[in-house]
């Protein structure tokens, strides 16, 4: 495989021009994630409705190409999802990069699908799988942690 | 010299890296080992292993004799005046450890000062953390300049009544300055301060001599100067070893045991608890003979002529900002590409074979200082040659493509 399948276009556009990155007025959860060995820092902010519907979500952060477009995507798919459908998908992602598994989501649109399989090159780098998992824990932990800093070595 | 055949001499080159040649630029993170070195552990196990300076059959009298070899090496090495000033550790983070512990404990009472800059490895300030909490010491940074080099004045001018101990590296390993050390010893010495030396990136590369720079304590890594992992030295004048503290205890460092009462024997005795590493430490007698064999003028000279062509081949590209710009320069070159993260750099120069290291080197003072999460690092060895600058080189043009920046 060649480091282009790792650096597709639509990676380094996210990376370069990453979506919802801000702190959203209307959160009521958010977490932080950091990642010691390269310093990658991740801050999520989300709206989680009565109905358990994740109505906004944004995050702030530094960090490689890898993270911080990891984060931009993982915003843009989840946004205006049920929590317990975007659970699932962070569970395929997740099976995705570390196993290399096919994701399995009915509920995702094609479009919403190819953007995920963009960072299925990371799989091949064992030392950046760190990177494009920070951002899915942290999302997790803001809505179900205890305010703990994810911390990608305990992963 | 002859890079070609100096590579011959480390396996690791015969092998590849993603199908490509490897272009090993990451030797001050850990150096690599040449065969010598690889055979002599082999050997050692194979044929002559025991434990050292306890029993008295054959094969420990052997044993002990090759290990106390490396200490007589190491003596010559950084001409220390006596075989007792050389102390065998873990690593260089112990040895520093070590005097933090031992001389804190004795030296360091509340409010006094340690004095350290902000260069420093965090090898070289967490030890001094540990000393700070337990004895409300205060520790005081001497300020890096724009060049990435701390000025003798900045030292000068933190020196007070209450400063107990000096620590600062001997070449900072994002910046690659050299300290003036013998500058240092001298001020101390006035105020009867002991100094104590990171060398991590000292003993491998240039010449060190403990009688000519004067200082205290010299700490130093076995495996980043070609040796094997698990050996570190302490090098401390005798005139601390008699007085300070035991670090760990346990068998070999006692003299006499009694339920009443321990005695300890001098150094280095008293300071090699358990069994060490034998067989690497008989290793390292090989690293120090291949050093000698080549000779430190030379590694010198030739990596000082690797690195001016390195800086003045990465200077060319535009996107690329190299860190620091100090007067005096050990074999290291860190540096920032515009618009790509230190770590994405790594991964593209790496499917090239090249290995550089990306983050922020255990300096995070240092990188909070100049506004970094982390910075990109090549740093020479002794293999190194032109052409694998020119590797490197092409490396970045290519992440700039990738990037298209």
């Amino acid at each position: 495989m060649d480091i282009k399948e790792l650096y597709q276009e639509i990676i380094l556009d996210h990376g370069k021009n990453p979506r919802n990155k801000n702190i959203c007025k209307d959160f009521n959860k958010d977490a932080k994630g950091h990642n010691p060995l390269c310093g990658d820092k991740v801050h999520i902010f989300l709206k989680l409705s009565n109905e358990k519907k994740l109505e906004n979500i944004s995050f702030e952060g530094e960090g490689c190409a890898i993270s911080m477009a990891s984060a931009s995507i993982m915003t843009e798919i989840i946004k205006g999802k049920q929590f317990n459908i975007a659970k699932k998908i962070q569970e395929d992602f997740l099976n995705m990069i570390k196993e290399g598994s096919k994701l399995n989501m009915n509920s995702l649109s094609d479009t919403e699908n190819m953007t995920m399989m963009s960072l299925s090159g990371v799989k091949r780098f064992p030392m950046r799988v760190k990177c494009a998992t920070l951002a899915w824990h942290t999302f997790i932990e803001a809505v179900e942690g205890n305010k703990k800093i994810v911390n990608t070595e305990n992963q | 010299m002859d890079t070609k055949e100096i590579k011959l001499k480390f396996p690791i080159f015969k092998n590849k890296v993603n199908g490509k040649q490897l272009v090993y630029l990451d030797s001050a993170n850990s150096s690599q080992k040449p065969k010598t070195v690889i055979d002599r552990i082999s050997k050692f196990y194979s044929k002559e292993f025991s434990n050292v300076g306890r029993s008295v059959h054959s094969l420990a009298v052997t044993a002990t004799n090759r290990f106390e070899e490396t200490r007589d090496l190491m003596q010559r090495y950084v001409n220390a005046k006596s075989r007792e000033e050389i102390i065998f550790t873990k690593n260089a983070t112990e040895a520093i450890n070590l005097v933090a512990s031992t001389y804190g404990e004795k030296f360091i009472e509340s409010g006094d000062e340690i004095l350290i800059t902000e260069l420093e490895h965090h090898a070289n300030y967490v030890p001094w953390h540990f000393i700070r909490e337990k004895k409300g010491a205060i520790i005081k940074f001497a300020k890096c300049n724009d060049r990435g080099e701390v000025d003798i004045d900045e030292i000068k001018k933190l020196i007070t009544n209450k400063t107990k101990i000096i620590a600062v590296t001997h070449i900072s390993n994002v910046t690659g300055a050299i300290m003036p050390i013998k500058k240092i010893v001298d001020l101390a010495s006035q105020k009867k301060i002991p100094v104590l030396v990171d060398g991590c990136q000292g003993a491998p590369h240039i010449k060190v001599d403990m009688q000519e720079l004067g200082c205290d304590f010299y700490a130093i890594s076995c495996h980043k100067m070609y040796g094997p992992t698990g050996v570190g030295i302490l090098y401390a004048k005798k005139k601390w070893l008699d007085i300070l503290p035991p670090y760990q205890g346990g068998g070999g460092m006692i003299e006499e045991v009694k339920k009443d009462n321990i005695t300890f024997p001098g150094s280095p005795t008293k300071y090699e608890a358990g069994t060490l590493q034998t067989a690497e430490i008989v290793g390292f007698s090989e690293s120090i003979k291949f050093i000698e064999d080549v000779g430190i003028k030379n590694i010198m000279k030739h990596e000082k002529e690797i690195l001016e062509y390195g800086l003045e081949k990465i200077k060319k590209n535009n996107s690329v900002k190299i860190i620091g710009e100090p007067k005096n320069r050990g074999s290291i070159i860190s540096f920032t590409i515009k618009g790509i993260h230190p770590h994405d750099i790594a991964t593209i120069l790496d499917e090239d074979g090249v290995a550089i290291r990306a983050g922020h080197h255990c300096c995070q003072i240092l990188h909070d200082k100049m506004g970094l999460a982390a910075s990109a690092r090549a740093s020479l060895g002794i293999y190194n040659s032109k052409e694998d600058i020119d590797i490197l080189s092409n490396a970045i043009k290519k992440c700039n493509k990738i990037f298209n920046n």
